[in-house]
């Protein structure tokens, strides 16, 4: 028997169609909430309406007597068992950080925290008996502006005495990584340019389609938890360590899961809850959110204010970069809350080699839900703040902010380059990135037809943004996390089963919930061992099959996992080789690999992968010494990270007598090295794109002055459609990574990071004549409408901008493709007092 | 208690039902038709889109005594003796799916689309899918899917 080989000459590139559509396209998915089980329970959770408050008494009699209900319990009735939620990173040893119950006992801190817990014998049961649990507050007064927290005037957490948890510190002279910006900046004080801006990163929601489901099985002689997660193998961890159940008690599952984007990197109250009610019903419990649970209680991202200052001369050199961060946790530090900031910190150089940079970052509480990772985590608010610059930097010396950018960006033949901030970029090609996207756009007829538009006084103004971005990604060298602060490690697993009829099991420990690793994981075995696609089989998301792994986050997947599979793949042949040799009765040396076979050199003799298996299978004939398995393991840590870059081009159209904003034309050039699979590649980028326009043109949670989340439904927070979205020009440059054997970077994050700056630029390059230099994000037509009154071209007075208005939620249409002044004060909710523009406008 | 009598993807069900049930969670937790999912509480997402005599309806903004005496079809119900509706087709040739959550609603309105608009534009092609939320793909490829089967598409 002979492997036969009908694939192409390539795995890895080909555009192969995913393997984990079937079951997704016909219904037979294996969501977490599709799970049934004899007996199951259902839960409940009765949520704080209240963003701070003392909880004086809980009476659940009533509910106890409710219909099918079968236990309910208080924060009190748990305090004891329900551990602590961990927090995983201290971004400095002495890092501050209140204790964080799954259901609050004595205290509120944020609205939406789980003050009591339903048991009944179905959701609607359980639901309608949330309604009759009597819980009476004592209202503490919240803080909720960040700025304001950090002055400590009013505490979030009163037992902890300040609200600030870390103060972070990052100086290039210090560090010996560059010189001092303190130089820099007054150099350019007297002789060249400073821009000083203060921005704002609007505090964002992960919306991921999926809510959060948790079933727990305890009848069995394991504890079996499914859970719509991104980290099975965290959850199965923090189980044991918080609730002191043995860890090879406890096996953990995340079936299919809707999306996560950082929203389901996290261990949550609500998993702790269901493992402590269904250990103490006996029977099977599940948990399912609704979406506005969902968006009032997972975790957030972003929010954070950034005070900017960039130095550079006369000529458009960039100096230096000094950066005061106030970043928000909101109530809790969750799993790497305080490090988010972190992330963004070793980046705000962009792609550009200025000498001076300086970062202090303050993470501070208030009284709002926690944040934590939102795709890019860190890195789209960094690469926000140094776009934008470079991009008011080109205004304020006249020049065009392609040239502002190339004057300052590394080379490509500067590569392996040592940034400011102490990492070393593997490799990039900027020039040829933004060549190719500046054709693709069409950028110099765009360019004059912005300037008719000017000179004929259009009222719809054409503006151009333009974001080059590089990023960090391939979470990560194990070395560097510890260094930071991290308490885990950033490898990954992988394991390879040959099975006897020459069928192949890839076990991955990353866990997917969208990304098709089923389907490029095949693609590189199938290169690797020669077998064929569809004989290889890819293993995931239970830490019984899967034991080892650090899952899915962070672009790590392909860049750490996918080299743990291709060193197992690697492993197997080794493995094979001396067998088959003996079965040839050849020297090992004289065998060559290739296509799935084993060949003599100069002879015809040779065996296929499968029959190598099959031989180690019956075990008949094995070299002495030798155990008679092809399975093989394999753990890989990266050394470093890898830096995937690339230039993205944007035209919006502004109607100046509205407001609203067109996104015209969105055009991108990536470069993530190598691709695995094209298709998916372009997918990521899609999605990414989607959710960065969606950041600078529609997304915000919005909390009113008495810390309640008034986007607290899909109706006022505004997930974009199909109807407020363009398609994309999407294309590619490929410089291969040198860090990794397949030359492969990351993608997951690159279109989030990228896209964001690329549109507020183009709509404040639309305005710029106008006398506007910023808008607050989200550009809402009301903002840009506002933006325009009061900018040095615009008449207004200030009764034309009734304050407090500034986050007015359009609808859909209105907020694109239209554009409305139909936001009347008090037509939509109104920005607390946290979200107001601030100084910005 | 109410009884119902309903078609669902071919098969006939005689069901007493309370009244406040929503047609969605009648799929889910009584037929086990777990292909529907819910996304909102607000009927925003359209996950759960499915056909009531042909015509997509959110099935979670209808009870299931609507139903009543009426054929319901969910994406469990689109594909034949293993053989794929073009749309189900459509959208994995095209990569229109990454986590998939979205996917059942969006295949449905997506066929209602069409039969309501065999030709459409890009544009009418937005429009027409408004009322069906996404976070993974950015519709690009959505969008591509369904005007592939459009009338006039180059195959």
């Amino acid at each position: 028997m002979t492997v036969t080989e009908e694939r192409p000459a390539s795995e890895v590139g080909a555009p192969r169609r995913r393997k984990e559509d079937q079951r997704l396209i016909t219904g037979r998915t294996r969501w977490t909430d599709n799970m049934q089980l004899p007996g199951m329970l259902h839960l409940a959770m009765v949520r704080s309406p209240f963003a701070h408050a003392t909880i004086t008494s809980v009476d659940t009699s009533a509910a106890l007597s409710s219909p099918g209900v079968a236990a309910v319990y208080s924060g009190a009735d748990l305090a004891e068992e329900q551990g602590a939620l961990p927090n995983a990173w201290s971004i400095i040893p002495d890092q501050v950080a209140p204790s964080h119950p799954s259901i609050a006992v004595d205290t509120v801190a944020f609205s939406g925290e789980i003050v009591a817990v339903i048991v009944a014998r179905s959701a609607a049961e359980a639901r309608d008996a949330v309604e009759l649990v009597d819980v009476e507050y004592d209202e503490l007064p919240p803080v909720l502006d960040s700025r304001a927290a950090a002055t400590d005037d009013v505490l979030a957490h009163l037992d902890l005495g300040t609200n600030v948890s870390a103060v972070w510190i990052f100086d290039s002279a210090e560090a010996g990584t560059g010189s001092d910006v303190e130089q820099a900046i007054s150099t350019a004080r007297t002789g060249g340019v400073l821009i000083e801006r203060e921005l704002r990163q609007q505090r964002l929601i992960p919306a991921f389609m999926e809510p959060r489901s948790i079933v727990v099985d305890p009848t069995g002689e394991q504890l079996t938890v499914w859970t719509s997660t991104q980290v099975p193998h965290f959850v199965r961890v923090f189980i044991a360590l918080v609730l002191g159940i043995p860890e090879s008690k406890i096996r953990v599952i995340a079936p299919d899961v809707g999306g996560g984007f950082g929203g389901k990197l996290q261990f949550t109250p609500e998993e702790v809850l269901t493992v402590i009610a269904a250990r103490h019903a006996g029977k099977p419990c599940k948990y399912t959110e609704t979406r506005s649970e969902s968006l009032q209680a997972a975790h957030h991202g972003r929010d954070q204010w950034q005070k900017l200052t960039l130095a550079a001369t006369k000529e458009g050199e960039v100096t230096g970069l000094k950066i005061e961060l106030v970043a928000d946790m909101g109530a809790y530090l969750g799993l790497v809350t305080s490090a988010i900031p972190i992330l963004g910190a070793f980046m705000y150089n962009g792609i550009y080699k200025f000498p001076a940079y300086h970062l202090q970052c303050t993470n501070v509480f208030t009284n709002k839900a926690w944040t934590d990772a939102y795709r890019g985590a860190g890195r789209p608010e960094a690469t926000f703040a140094i776009e934008r610059l470079m991009d008011e930097l080109a205004a304020e010396l006249g020049v065009d902010p392609l040239e502002i950018r190339e004057k300052n960006w590394i080379k490509h033949d500067e590569f392996p380059y040592m940034t400011v901030c102490g990492l070393e970029y593997d490799t990039g090609n900027y020039e040829a990135a933004t060549e190719q996207a500046r054709q693709a756009f069409g950028y110099d007829e765009l360019r004059a037809e912005q300037r008719r538009r000017r000179e004929a006084g259009d009222p719809v103004q054409l503006g151009i943004g333009v974001s080059t971005f590089t990023e960090m990604c391939g979470l990560a060298p194990s070395r560097w996390l510890g260094s930071q602060g991290y308490v885990g490690g950033g490898w990954e697993h992988a394991s390879i089963r040959m099975l006897p009829t020459g069928k192949v099991e890839v076990i991955t420990g990353t866990s997917p919930h969208g990304q098709g690793h089923e389907t490029a994981w095949s693609q590189i075995v199938a290169d690797r061992l020669g077998m064929p696609f569809d004989d290889i089989e890819v293993l995931h998301g239970d830490t019984q099959i899967a034991p080892r792994g650090l899952d899915s986050y962070g672009s790590r997947s392909l860049v750490v996992g996918g080299m743990a599979v291709l060193a197992a793949a690697d492993k197997v042949i080794e493995k094979a080789r001396p067998i088959a040799a003996h079965l040839l009765e050849a020297n090992p040396d004289d065998l060559e690999f290739a296509a799935g076979r084993f060949g003599v050199k100069g002879t015809e003799a040779g065996l296929g992968l499968g029959e190598v298996a099959f031989a180690v299978f019956q075990a008949h004939n094995m070299p002495a010494g030798t155990e008679p398995s092809l399975d093989s393991d394999a753990t890989f840590d990266p050394e470093t990270f890898s830096f995937p870059h690339g230039t993205h081009l944007c035209a919006v159209e502004v109607d100046t007598e509205t407001g609203g904003t067109k996104l015209r034309n969105y055009t991108c050039v990536d470069d993530v090295g190598n691709v695995v699979n094209p298709l998916i590649v372009e997918g990521q980028v899609h999605g990414g794109l989607a959710q960065g326009i969606s950041q600078a043109l529609f997304e915000e949670a919005v909390y009113d002055d008495a810390g309640t989340l008034v986007t607290g439904s899909f109706v006022d927070y505004l997930v974009p459609s199909a109807a407020d979205l363009p398609s994309f020009v999407t294309s590619r440059t490929e410089t291969p990574s040198s860090t990794n054997p397949l030359g492969v970077k990351g993608v997951g994050e690159a279109g989030t990071i990228a896209s964001t700056p690329a549109v507020v630029n183009a709509v404040v390059d639309a305005l710029r004549h106008l006398g506007v230099d910023d808008i607050v994000m989200p550009c809402t037509p009301h903002r840009v409408w506002s933006a325009i009154q009061h900018s040095s071209a615009g008449a207004a007075t200030p009764a034309d901008n009734p304050a407090g208005d500034d986050a007015g939620l359009p609808s859909h249409n209105a907020a694109v493709s239209e554009g409305s002044t139909g936001e009347s004060p008090g037509e939509g909710p109104e920005a607390g007092g946290n979200d107001s523009r601030g100084g910005l406008s | 208690m109410t009884r119902i009598s309903v078609t669902v993807d071919g098969t006939s069900y005689q069901d007493e039902v309370e009244p406040r049930m929503l047609l969605v969670h009648y799929l889910r937790e009584r037929l086990g038709k777990t292909g529907t999912v819910v996304g909102c509480d607000t009927s925003n997402c359209g996950a759960c889109t499915v056909h009531l005599d042909s015509k997509s309806v959110k099935s979670c903004t209808v009870f299931a005594v609507q139903a009543d005496g009426r054929d319901v079809t969910t994406i469990e119900g689109l594909a034949h003796d293993g053989e794929l509706h073009p749309m189900q087709q459509a959208f994995h040739e095209n990569h229109a799916l990454q986590c998939g959550f979205c996917t059942p609603g969006m295949i449905m309105q997506s066929i209602d689309l069409l039969r309501e608009n065999p030709s459409p534009t890009e544009h009418e092609v937005r429009e027409g899918l408004e009322g069906n939320l996404c976070r993974c793909t950015g519709y690009h490829n959505i969008v591509k899917a369904v005007m592939s089967l459009g009338e006039g598409a180059s195959v």
